[in-house]
């Protein structure tokens, strides 16, 4: 614990001299996120001299080993980094699909030669990456995708269409459930890797009830994806065939964090704050809302004291392994219930699109976010089929 | 402090479960006794069976012969309590007025603690006036008389008030009905003149009573802490019993979850087992999640209250309207998961669903605790 104190005191200083102030405001829009990649550019020289710290610290990937651009951070390191962070509300240096998914992949499933270069590449922020798992017809019955790559030898040919690829018209790479086995469902997906340059990949940006495109759909024609990169760097990742093992892991990992299990505070009470919002606007809360308001705060508090647990319990190897499937549908559904009071609570105004006063209609805009929740990373639907199934173990789940 | 049980308290449970799943399970207590019609609506054989368990005492101070343990272990055997429906004084005695005689003297303690830890004595606590609960409101009224105190009023869901040796009784001793302050404490023996009890069977099967005090006569030493100080020690043992009452609940929900998810596993209609059917499979898994939620800030609850920190008061109220409306969920499903057999009294699905009903009442029921959640969060 004394070692533990050592840390946080040389955390605290290092973060004070090497935070610039700017890093230390709100993220206000999409432009103040650093997504890293071959494109990017800075928004100014705060962001830029915070990521470089933060590279040559290892603290854009604090708890991956050394060798692979982390710091090597203990969990309980890795807490005290998060907490300092958070005490000066320092924005994170880089955000990506690689830190959170591609990653962790690596990290359990990759060789040496693959953590060596994309792990370093991800860390430094060089890479930018999107994930390739939802079709058309492949959304909740994700392994009945189509997406087929063609064995030509030293490559595959592959055809077919993505959809939902978060951010694909920004990124650099895609991993990328593709077919290589048509005869069998679950034992013939590869989870390849390959460059979104590359000839025959086009995306489309698709327009959202928000009015943002964070989403593309992603076009495959006879698009060569060579086997190999080089040297123990196979384009694949764990064994070909086998891709659907290593899709899994990263759902149970994409549904941990989309539960809000890893930190923030966004399941905390909010009455209080609305009630202070709805004084701003001139108005005092509805009895009625009021009560609402009061019995949400009351199943967002509980939810918080659960997420606390589920992390107490996961570090030490207590939580059942499906539990993340519960919290997934549990905050997913707060979070849209969150949004239907702040709305009411708003009124009018939180129905303007575009004005000042709402920073561009972002009460309407969130409010719509939301209810992607519970859609996206496996529906609740599925969610409670998997608690059905692998916690009750109800029949024929 | 991690949202687990230690080892101790995983211990603990294990012989929690196993002594009350044996002694108290509800063929044993609540329908023998229910059956029997007894007057007290438990047995006094279990309750001294508890006691050489070492639970009468578990919250009482090691100095003052009890076992000094936290709220925490206190849950761990009223869970057990919930899940088996299990009548006993365990909540009014070992909880509440254990609590409320941590402030009582060295008299009081010694009069009345000794009984308890042995199983021998049964207390009770008088707080309503009115159906529902309201402790900011209290308008039973004890006038000064020579070196005592001359009690006057009534109170109303008294739990086991005519078994019980002792009853803590709030009660006004200055200022009006309203004030937060004037309030004292008295610790009432059954034998008081001008005490008198109309008994009520309760949908649970529990005896309480309603409770006249006709110009009740007290001595100076029956007070529990301060003269008109008394509101202190009141949050306190609503505050203990609130958490105590909650992982109770939780116990309820659990009990009637596990019994209704084995009943889906069990039940064939259309040729197939009824847990095939993803309309309950759905419904089961949410009732899951909700009930995994309800105990985790039931712990969240008891560690904050053991550590005396000051936000157990708000994370009282949110464990004690959430597994009021996880146990609530949890009942009516289970009844109607059941189906036809769920209305029968031969099953105990529709038990739960009864004790349910009076435990949420008790100590505030969901309404109660979210408007308290406002209040205390500010709006």
């Amino acid at each position: 614990m004394a070692d533990l104190e050592t840390f946080r005191a040389e955390t605290r200083a290092w973060l004070e001299a090497n935070c610039p102030p700017e890093m230390r405001e709100p993220v206000r829009d999409e432009s103040d996120i650093y997504w890293g990649g071959r494109r990017a550019t800075f928004k100014n020289d705060a962001q830029k001299a915070w990521l470089e710290a933060c590279v040559a610290k290892g603290y854009t990937v604090p708890a991956w080993p050394k060798a692979y651009g982390g710091a090597g951070l203990s969990p309980a390191e890795a807490k005290v980094l998060r907490e300092e962070m958070g005490r000066i509300n320092a924005r994170p240096p880089l955000s990506s699909f690689g830190i959170w998914m591609l990653g962790p992949a690596l990290l359990h499933f990759g060789t040496e030669g693959q953590k060596q270069r994309f792990l370093n590449e991800i860390a430094r922020g060089e890479i930018r990456w999107c994930q390739g798992y939802s079709e058309p017809g492949s959304g909740s019955d994700l392994v009945s995708l189509q997406t087929y790559g063609e064995d030509k030898g030293d490559s595959w040919e592959v055809n077919g269409q993505k959809i939902w690829t978060s951010y694909a018209d920004h990124a650099d790479w895609i991993f990328c459930l593709v077919r290589t086995d048509k005869a069998d469902k679950y034992q013939g997906i590869t989870f390849m890797l390959f460059d979104m340059a590359s000839e025959g990949v086009t995306t489309k940006p698709i327009l959202l009830i928000s009015g943002n495109s964070p989403f593309c759909e992603t076009f495959f024609d006879n698009v060569s994806v060579p086997k190999s990169y080089g040297d123990d760097v196979p384009a694949y990742v764990g064994t070909i065939n086998r891709g659907w093992d290593v899709a899994k892991y990263l759902l149970g990992h994409e549904r941990e964090m989309i539960s809000g299990a890893d930190g923030g505070d966004r399941t905390a009470g909010i009455g209080a704050a609305m009630k202070r919002h709805a004084a701003r606007l001139g108005d005092d809360l509805d009895p009625v809302l009021r009560a609402e308001l009061a019995m949400f705060d009351v199943d967002a508090l509980a939810y918080t004291a659960m997420g606390e647990k589920f992390l107490d319990e996961i570090k030490v190897g207590k939580a059942h392994p499906a539990q993340p499937n519960m919290m997934k549908y549990a905050g997913t559904e707060l979070n849209k219930r969150r949004h239907e009071l702040v709305m009411a609570v708003g009124g009018s105004r939180s129905l303007e699109w575009e004005s000042e006063a709402t920073e561009g209609g972002k009460p309407s805009r969130n409010w719509l976010r939301t209810k992607a929740n519970s859609i996206e990373g496996g529906t609740s639907e599925v969610m409670l089929n998997v608690i059905a199934k692998r916690i009750l173990d109800l029949p024929g789940a | 402090m991690p949202l687990y049980h230690n080892e101790d308290q995983a211990m603990l449970a294990d012989t929690a479960r196993g002594f009350i799943a044996e002694e108290g399970n509800i063929a044993k207590q609540l329908r023998h006794w229910r059956d029997r019609n007894c007057k007290d609506g438990f047995g006094h054989g279990l309750w001294k069976q508890m006691a050489e368990m070492g639970f009468t005492g578990m919250l009482v101070e090691e100095a003052d012969g009890g076992l000094g343990m936290g709220h925490v272990e206190a849950g761990i055997v009223l869970e057990e309590i919930g899940r088996n429906l299990t009548p006993s004084p365990f909540l009014t005695s070992s909880v509440l007025a254990a609590t409320a005689l941590k402030h009582g003297s060295d008299d009081l303690k010694g009069r009345y603690l000794p009984g308890l830890i042995a199983g021998d004595s049964v207390f009770a606590v008088a707080i309503d006036e009115t159906a529902k609960h309201r402790p900011s409101r209290i308008a039973t009224r004890a006038e000064k008389s020579g070196n005592g105190f001359r009690l006057t009023g009534s109170k109303s869901f008294v739990i086991q008030g005519a078994s019980a040796d002792m009853i803590v009784v709030a009660a006004r001793t200055s200022g009006s009905d309203e004030d937060a302050d004037g309030i004292t404490l008295f610790a009432v023996p059954k034998d008081a003149a001008g005490m008198s009890h109309a008994s009520v069977r309760l949908v649970d099967s529990a005896m309480a009573t309603h409770t006249r005090f006709d110009s009740v006569e007290l001595d100076g030493d029956a007070v529990i802490g301060e003269i008109d100080g008394g509101r202190a020690v009141l949050d306190a043992m609503l505050l203990a019993g609130r958490v105590g009452a909650a992982a109770e609940g939780v116990g309820v929900a659990r009990g009637a979850m596990d019994m209704t998810v084995d009943y889906l596993k069990q039940r064939k209609q259309f040729g197939k087992l009824i847990g095939e059917f993803q309309a309950l499979q759905h419904r089961a898994s949410h009732l899951y999640s909700e009930v995994e939620i309800a105990r985790a800030v039931t712990v969240k609850a008891q560690q904050l209250l053991d550590a005396g920190a000051p936000s157990a008061e708000l994370m009282a109220s949110v464990a004690k309207a959430k597994v009021a409306k996880t146990a609530r969920l949890a009942v009516q499903e289970g009844v109607q998961m059941h189906g036809g057999i769920g209305m029968t009294d031969e099953y105990d699905i529709g038990l739960y669903m009864k004790r349910d009903r009076a435990l949420a009442e008790f100590l505030g029921d969901a309404y109660f605790h979210a408007n308290r959640v406002a209040e205390l969060s500010g709006y």
